[in-house]
């Protein structure tokens, strides 16, 4: 036990710092480049272990904490933490990124210590995003996180890379500037940027909505909820495989990350008077997104839909708590909401990020991502088949894979606030099974297809270990979600307790 | 009657660099074009002895001298050891693109140094008439730079028009000067702030002063309306006078605006705060949207500084100590950035072609990927992206607008900067997402090479720790 090393720091500043020293690597030696990239990436992950392995899963209290003065004349302060909201979400940034290292691998010729370099020092940034208890600090990360991802998508993407890059920047942007004016009002009531500040900050209810709405639109847009989901199918087809993975797996879920610790706690009484408008967003994402998804040609444009329908459920179990607790009155009952939502996270950062990688697999043979180009890929690559079934069925939400369990909380949880919200949001069983089905029917099952796919050979050794990774993750979460659950029972315990308490 | 000589400490750096300048301007007269660079060497050296001695001479206290007319202070030192830093680069990162044009000529440095003289008694006016004499030296000077390439129709085009829109301005101060003194009876600015609070802000002569007095300060400054002359002198202009005229006159410029209204008149708040925010509001929205169509860098940077101009007033309106730190320190760190930003344009050029759009900076990262990191550091500091600089720039201006309640303001402001960040995004993407259109290799000379990496290293360090020269610019306003 080495409570006192500054462990988050570490965590943040090693991949950033590794990040710099691929990049002094240079372009020209590529080998080494990915070599360093890859155990830099490695290494942080490992460091990241002990925040799961030290983490005290009984108390509700930030963890980890570390503390100096940054800015004293605004009283903004280097405060890191976490609980088990962003412990999970850390741990999983450090083995995402692990993945998309590998996953880049051979894949990308053009400028490699750029594109590693930009991957880790993403993972940094990221990882600063999770654990910051700072506002300002974690408004610094989640801005200056557009940046390398800006790059990835616009360097190493597809034929209208530079639309979507630049879309995805803006789009982000101005979510997130109203955001800043509602943190600089808040830091003018209470003298403080500390977020565990702003939780106990007393707000009128019009201040409350305001500054909702401020947090719903920069969080809405990272999510992303209907309606200002447009950016998110096409930053997924434009960028590189490894972009893809990181949008889906890590960045949506600052999203929703971003709604747990700030617009629940900080205005309660403004998210309890519009529950039933995230709600509403979030069945359309579901329900209208769901079957947006089933008539895509492009199967990274379907994934990219399927992703805005799940992170639907995410919202759905997060501000259902309010309806169910209204209904019950009951505490224990509303936690489910919230869990499942968490549980979600996570899980369909797996599931998302092993479709994008599995896409990229084909992507890199074919140099196609349509559906109509494959057919009857089973007979060439079987060992890639089998896996992509897998999270094919993981992503419809067959029960022992990780998908089930937050869909089913969620649901659950719905169905004791009303009957017809757990109606439509049940409805992605059905949706969710038909597109991701009737894809992998289309593209791996049925006759070969045309003669590139009969030339197609089955995945290597560097592939399979990247999905067998994620197979094993999604079936260990699926089938035994305990601990990734046991380490948030208290935090959400404590969530729930100062939602249900009035500002007013 | 007696003639009591006035106290000489407080203005030796001015002195120093008055004889300095008289004495390059001698002895370049007496040197050969193979020896110009000792010419360059000697403005350097004057920028580094004036330096030194306004650090060793560093005001804690203010103190008045002059009869009343110079003030030095911190804020005043603090600022003119920034405009020697940023005219030390902008002399060092114009010295090749001079030499490859011939331009290379003693005048460049000579007006450079009179400039500077103008900025550093802009800086410490402290009455009406040192004001007009500092801003009067300094824009000579830069009329006469802008037409420095006398073969060049746009130059000369350039200058011209900056010259007569120039005095109209100074017309206009010079007006509201007069009227002040009416109303007041002295230019001195203490006096002027006295004479103000007693009589209160309801006299109309004054408020008329005032009216004129601020168009003419909005025009040296670039403030829309009064901002037409900007984008043309900057297109126009060598791009080595366009570095120059881009940075450091922004921080004098902004020294007027702390002396002669907050110091001089800062009792009638009320009314230049209502102005301001018509400025400051129209600057923000032009500036970017502007800047959006234009496809020549420097026209492009010439837009942004409006805008900059714009969040720069923020600050000031905002009228509370906060504020002023806030603009002081959006304008040092603007300054850094407009140095950097033209300064990596002229490294691009060579012999006979000028980087002027654009599209020359297209796969700057295959060229280079030092520069072309450098341009993005610069960039996403101007577009107020965190971990850089700019970032914490406009959070302080825009902080100090919500806490006077102009949080509409403030929307509007991000609102336009989200604007603003589209055209900085696409120069971005001309260095890194295109494909080179030129394979000329980039001659730069090693000694600019480490100022421009010192410069845009400079953003990204204030930019995870921007604590330093916030406590700076904070001391330096209270005393």
């Amino acid at each position: 036990m080495l409570p006192e090393l500054p462990l988050l720091s570490f965590v943040i500043w090693f991949p950033i710092l590794g990040g710099v020293a691929v990049l002094f690597v240079g372009d020209d030696n590529p080998g080494r480049a990915r070599t360093l990239a890859l155990t830099v990436a490695i290494l942080s992950f490992l460091i990241s272990l002990p925040l799961y392995t030290l983490f005290d899963p009984a108390t509700a209290a930030m963890q980890f904490q570390e503390f100096a003065p940054w800015i004293p004349a605004f009283t903004v302060n280097y405060h890191l933490g976490v609980d088990g909201f962003s412990m999970p979400l850390i741990l999983l940034t450090a083995f995402m990124t692990v993945l998309v290292i590998i996953a880049g691998w051979e894949v990308v010729q053009y400028r490699v210590a750029q594109y590693m370099a930009a991957f880790l020092i993403m993972e940094g940034l990221m990882i600063g995003v999770f654990a910051a208890l700072d506002a300002l600090l974690f408004y610094v990360f989640f801005e200056a996180m557009l940046i390398p991802m800006f790059l990835i998508i616009g360097i190493w993407g597809g034929p209208r890379r530079v639309y979507a890059t630049i879309k995805f920047f803006l789009y982000t942007f101005i979510g997130s500037v109203f955001m800043l004016i509602a943190l600089i009002y808040m830091y003018n009531q209470a003298n403080s940027f500390e977020i565990l500040d702003f939780h106990k900050l007393p707000l009128s209810m019009t201040e409350q909505v305001w500054i909702f709405f401020a947090f719903v639109l920069g969080f809405s847009v990272k999510v992303p909820m209907w309606p200002v989901h447009t950016w998110l199918p096409d930053a997924h087809v434009e960028a590189p495989t490894g972009g893809s993975v990181i949008l889906a797996a890590i960045t949506l879920k600052i999203g929703g990350y971003g709604f747990l610790r700030f617009a629940l706690p900080i205005t309660p009484d403004a998210a309890n008077l519009l529950d039933w408008l995230i709600i509403a967003l979030s069945l359309i994402a579901v329900v209208y997104i769901g079957l947006v998804a089933l008539i895509q040609q492009d199967m990274k444009k379907l994934i990219a839909y399927s992703s805005i329908a799940h992170m639907g459920f995410v919202t759905l179990g997060f501000f259902i708590v309010f309806g169910l607790y209204r209904n019950t009155g009951s505490l224990s009952g509303a936690a489910m909401g919230i869990e499942g939502g968490m549980v979600q996270m996570v899980s369909h950062g797996f599931i998302s990020g092993a479709l994008f990688l599995c896409v990229g697999v084909l992507y890199d043979r074919l140099h196609s991502r349509q559906i109509k180009d494959y057919g009857g890929v089973v007979n060439t690559m079987p060992v890639f088949a089998a896996f992509m079934v897998l999270f094919a069925m993981a992503n419809s939400g067959l029960p022992g894979t990780s998908g089930f369990v937050g869909e089913f909380l969620v649901i659950l949880s719905s169905f004791k606030a009303n009957f017809w919200i757990a109606f439509l949001a049940a409805t992605t069983l059905i949706l969710g099974a038909a597109y991701t089905l009737w894809l992998v029917k289309r593209v791996i099952f049925g006759e070969i297809g045309n003669s590139h796919v009969a030339e197609l050979k089955d995945a290597n050794t560097r592939e399979i270990v990247m999905l067998s990774l994620l197979a094993a993750a999604v079936l260990l979460l699926g089938l035994w979600p305990d601990p990734l659950t046991s380490v948030m029972h208290a935090t959400v315990d404590n969530l729930l307790q100062h939602v249900t308490v009035t500002k007013l | 009657m007696n003639f009591v000589a006035p106290d000489f400490m407080p203005v030796l750096p001015e002195l120093f660099m008055l004889t300095m300048a008289c004495l390059v301007l001698v002895i370049d007269v007496f040197l050969e074009q193979r020896q110009r660079h000792i010419t360059y060497g000697l403005a350097q050296l004057t920028l580094l002895g004036a330096a030194l001695l306004t650090l060793a001479t560093y005001a804690h206290a203010p103190v008045t001298t002059m009869f009343g007319h110079y003030i030095k202070d911190a804020m005043g030192d603090l600022l003119k050891l920034f405009i020697y830093l940023a005219s030390a680069a902008v002399f060092l990162y114009s010295r090749d693109y001079l030499q490859r044009r011939d331009l290379f000529k003693g005048e460049y440095y000579v007006l450079g140094l009179f400039g500077v003289l103008g900025m550093m008694i802009m800086v410490s006016a402290h009455s009406l008439l040192s004001v007009y004499l500092g801003l009067e030296l300094l824009s000579l000077s830069l009329y006469a730079l802008v037409a420095l390439d006398r073969d060049s129709p746009v130059a000369s085009e350039a200058a011209m028009k900056y010259f007569v829109l120039g005095s109209l301005a100074s017309g206009m101060l010079l007006y509201g000067i007069s009227m002040i003194y009416g109303a007041t009876g002295s230019v001195d600015l203490q006096v002027v702030s006295d004479a103000v609070a007693k009589q209160g802000a309801n006299n109309l002569v004054l408020v008329f002063g005032l009216v004129f007095l601020v168009v003419g300060l909005s025009f040296k400054l670039g403030a829309v309306p009064f901002h037409m002359w900007l984008p043309d002198v900057y297109q126009g202009a060598p791009t080595s006078v366009t570095l120059y005229i881009g940075s450091a006159p922004k921080l004098a410029a902004f020294a007027l605006m702390m002396r002669v209204l907050v110091d001089g008149l800062g009792t009638l708040q009320g009314d230049w705060q209502q102005m301001l925010i018509i400025l400051s509001a129209l600057s923000i929205a032009l500036g970017n949207l502007v800047a959006i169509v234009q496809t020549n860098i420097k026209r492009m940077l010439a837009y942004s500084t409006i805008s900059h101009v714009g969040f720069l007033l923020l600050g000031i309106l905002a009228g509370s100590p906060e504020g002023y730190a806030a603009a002081m320190f959006y304008a040092i760190v603007y300054v850094l950035m407009a140095v950097g930003a033209f300064g990596v344009v002229i490294m691009l050029g060579r012999a006979g072609f000028e980087a002027e759009n654009i599209d020359d900076f297209k796969g700057l990262n295959d060229r280079s990927p030092w520069l072309a990191f450098l341009m993005l550091v610069i960039m996403m500091s101007m577009a107020g992206v965190p971990f850089l600089a700019g970032f914490y720039a406009k959070w302080m201006v825009l902080q100090a607008v919500v806490n006077i309640g102009l949080v509409w303001l403030a929307l509007f402001g991000v609102v336009f900067s989200v604007v603003g960040a589209f055209y900085y995004l696409r120069v971005v993407k001309c260095l890194y997402f295109d494909k080179p259109e030129q394979s000329e290799p980039i001659q730069i000379s090693l000694d600019t090479e480490i100022a421009i990496s010192a410069n845009g290293l400079l953003l990204v360090a204030l930019g995870l720790y921007p604590t330093a020269l916030m406590t700076w610019c904070a001391t330096a306003l209270l005393n």
